[in-house]
């Protein structure tokens, strides 16, 4: 058993109490996030209100503890939507060979030179926005590079001893792919999932904050900084307290994805991305 | 080296041609009557007549393609929906403006990244390489919204040094009030990317000391600015291109967000804008010119890299 990195550790700490937080938020949360108290407008952070008011008198707190799961389900949804379509794609490339990799793999140099915001504008620009467009997405944004990472390993692991056997056994493409090739994939691929997810909540909430994401009155954490806007200077604290929170969960993801790398891939240690 | 060059000028118009497929395809194919979606649920059925009749929208989808892929070749973006006036001197003056932003930053991130990434890499250990170290992690995770947010709230509106938004061309505000307007903008556009650069070029440049050839070149006693300057830093710096030429993808991702922030008329607003307002040349014609300007990005960076590259320059002229 290798040791746990402490990276991995912390990180893994403040992520599980996010997660925690959105579950448990609608029991614990001290007022209904869109309950309107027109009598408490804009009120700065106090014992009632933790994080303040916004201009409806609503409690930021409560509404920063609601938008939790959709910041959450932006970032692990949409990485699952990547996962489900890139990796079946890679391992197929990786298999096939010929014309089929040739176009797999073309597909994937034509999404990649498209900048990725500018690639979620275009899924989400001719159609009404939501949550679950958003994740999509996000989600084919980041397809074409789990179809490349999970080609490269593929093609490794395709030249192994093992794999050679089951050819011999006369097994199948399926088998081979699900049952010799994906077992053995999955180190480097969790590694890089974990350190996309940090990706996909950015991009994410770059697009909830482009106003392309869940709309009003919903509270995700983009769309309420992107709402505090006006109120900038009477009442900062309606765009920084889910700002702040938004950059714990990152910088927390992200630890937890270097220390995962650490963990499961020490060779990688100490290169970017 | 002639080979290489057609071959990547040739994929760079193959990755443009598909983009307009792909543009086209999405605006398009997707349900729902674009004339509806643009006059909104109570049009009448004789205003969406009329409009589909201005658009050609009812011809055969092909022909629309054609006809617009054929403008695009001569430089006609189509009539702009909302502004009455082509949609290509709008890209254009728009593009003109997020250039400056763009070729500013870049040029910011090259330097202050490489330099703080070779401080890095020659000082390891030491409390500045700790503390660059620190803060390139918080850098990198704090996304562009916030940033904008964050500076806003501290230099327009608590110390009232800047203004928050909008853009005063040259020749109206003067050099000063140019630059007022650009400082917050670029500041947030590079933060995380000079964070990003220097993490990656402090990795390139330690791999470079501890390699065989700055061994010999101390080992023949030169003085350990030039094993710095002749040995370990072009070696360094090639993957940093690679790198630059990435972040030119998030820069653009940058400019949509910041320039929507910060009310800075340049092309990421304009997209914003016809996102908001259904604006389909406008938006079609910008999504076009950006993949352009990321391709070319992307292109200059392979061939310089191919140019500093000693193996391939030498493969190139055996070949």
């Amino acid at each position: 058993m290798r040791r746990i990195p402490r990276t991995l550790q912390v990180g893994g700490v403040i992520v599980g109490s996010i997660v925690i937080l959105a579950v448990l938020g609608p029991w614990i949360a001290p007022f209904e996030p869109d309950a309107f108290n027109l009598r408490a407008r804009l009120q700065p952070p106090s014992v009632t209100y933790w994080f303040g008011t916004d201009e409806f008198g609503r409690d930021v707190f409560s509404r920063v503890l609601a938008g939790a799961h959709h910041s959450l389900l932006m970032g692990f949804g949409a990485t699952a939507i990547s996962l489900a379509i890139g990796v079946p794609l890679g391992l197929i490339a990786a298999f096939r060979r010929g014309w089929t990799e040739e176009a797999i793999m073309r597909g994937v140099d034509l999404m990649i030179s498209i900048p990725p915001v500018l690639l979620g504008l275009l899924i989400l620009a001719v159609s009404d926005p939501g949550l679950f467009k958003t994740i999509l997405a996000v989600g084919l944004v980041y397809v074409p590079i789990m179809t490349r990472v999970a080609r490269a390993v593929a093609l490794d692991l395709l030249a192994e001893d093992f794999v050679e056997a089951a050819r011999a056994r006369g097994e199948g493409a399926y088998h081979i792919l699900a049952r010799e090739i994906l077992p053995n994939a999955w180190p480097p691929l969790i590694v890089e999932t974990a350190l996309r997810i940090t990706f996909a909540i950015l991009l994410g909430s770059a697009l909830s904050f482009l106003g392309l994401g869940p709309q009003p009155p919903d509270s995700e954490w983009g769309l309420m900084i992107a709402e505090s806007r006006p109120f900038i200077s009477e009442a900062p604290w309606i765009g920084l307290a889910p700002g702040l929170c938004l950059c714990v969960l990152l910088i927390a993801v992200n630890i937890v994805g270097e220390g995962l790398r650490d963990l499961l891939d020490p060779r990688l240690r100490g290169r970017g991305h | 080296m002639a080979a290489f060059l057609i071959r990547r000028c040739l994929s760079v118009i193959f990755v443009l041609w598909a983009m307009t497929v792909l543009v086209f395809a999405i605006v398009h194919i997707l349900p729902g009557s674009v004339a509806h979606m643009i006059l909104g649920e109570f049009a009448t059925n004789a205003a969406i007549a009329e409009l589909e009749e201005r658009l050609g929208l009812n011809l055969p989808l092909h022909i629309q393609y054609w006809r617009w892929f054929a403008g695009l070749l001569q430089g006609d973006f189509g009539q702009s929906l909302t502004m009455d006036r082509p949609a290509g001197p709008v890209i254009l003056e728009a593009l003109g403006r997020s250039a400056i932003l763009a070729s500013i930053s870049i040029v910011l991130v090259a330097i202050i990244g490489i330099a703080l990434g070779i401080h890095s890499a020659t000082h390891v250990g030491s409390w500045s390489d700790r503390g660059l170290t620190l803060t390139q992690y918080f850098f990198i995770a704090v996304p562009e919204f916030f940033w904008c947010i964050l500076v806003i709230i501290f230099f327009a509106v608590w110390l009232g040094w800047l203004p928050a938004t909008g853009y005063t061309p040259l020749a109206d505000g003067g050099f000063l009030g140019w630059a007022r307007h650009l400082i917050l903008p670029v500041s947030t556009l590079v933060l995380g990317l000079i964070a990003h650069v220097s993490r990656l070029t402090r990795s390139s440049m330690l791999e470079a000391l501890e390699s065989k050839y700055v061994l010999a070149a101390r080992a023949k006693g030169l003085p350990e600015r030039l094993v710095l300057r002749r040995h370990a830093l072009p070696n360094a710096l090639l993957p940093t291109i690679t790198v630059l030429a990435v972040d030119v993808g998030i820069l653009i991702g940058g400019i949509v967000v910041v320039e929507s922030v910060f009310a800075f008329p340049g092309l990421g607003r304009m997209l914003i804008y016809a996102i908001d307002n259904q604006d389909l040349p406008l938006m079609m014609g910008g999504m076009i010119v950006i993949t352009a300007i990321y391709a070319l990005a992307n292109l200059a960076a392979d061939i310089l890299y191919a140019v500093l590259n000693p193996r391939i320059r030498v493969s190139g002229t055996a070949g």
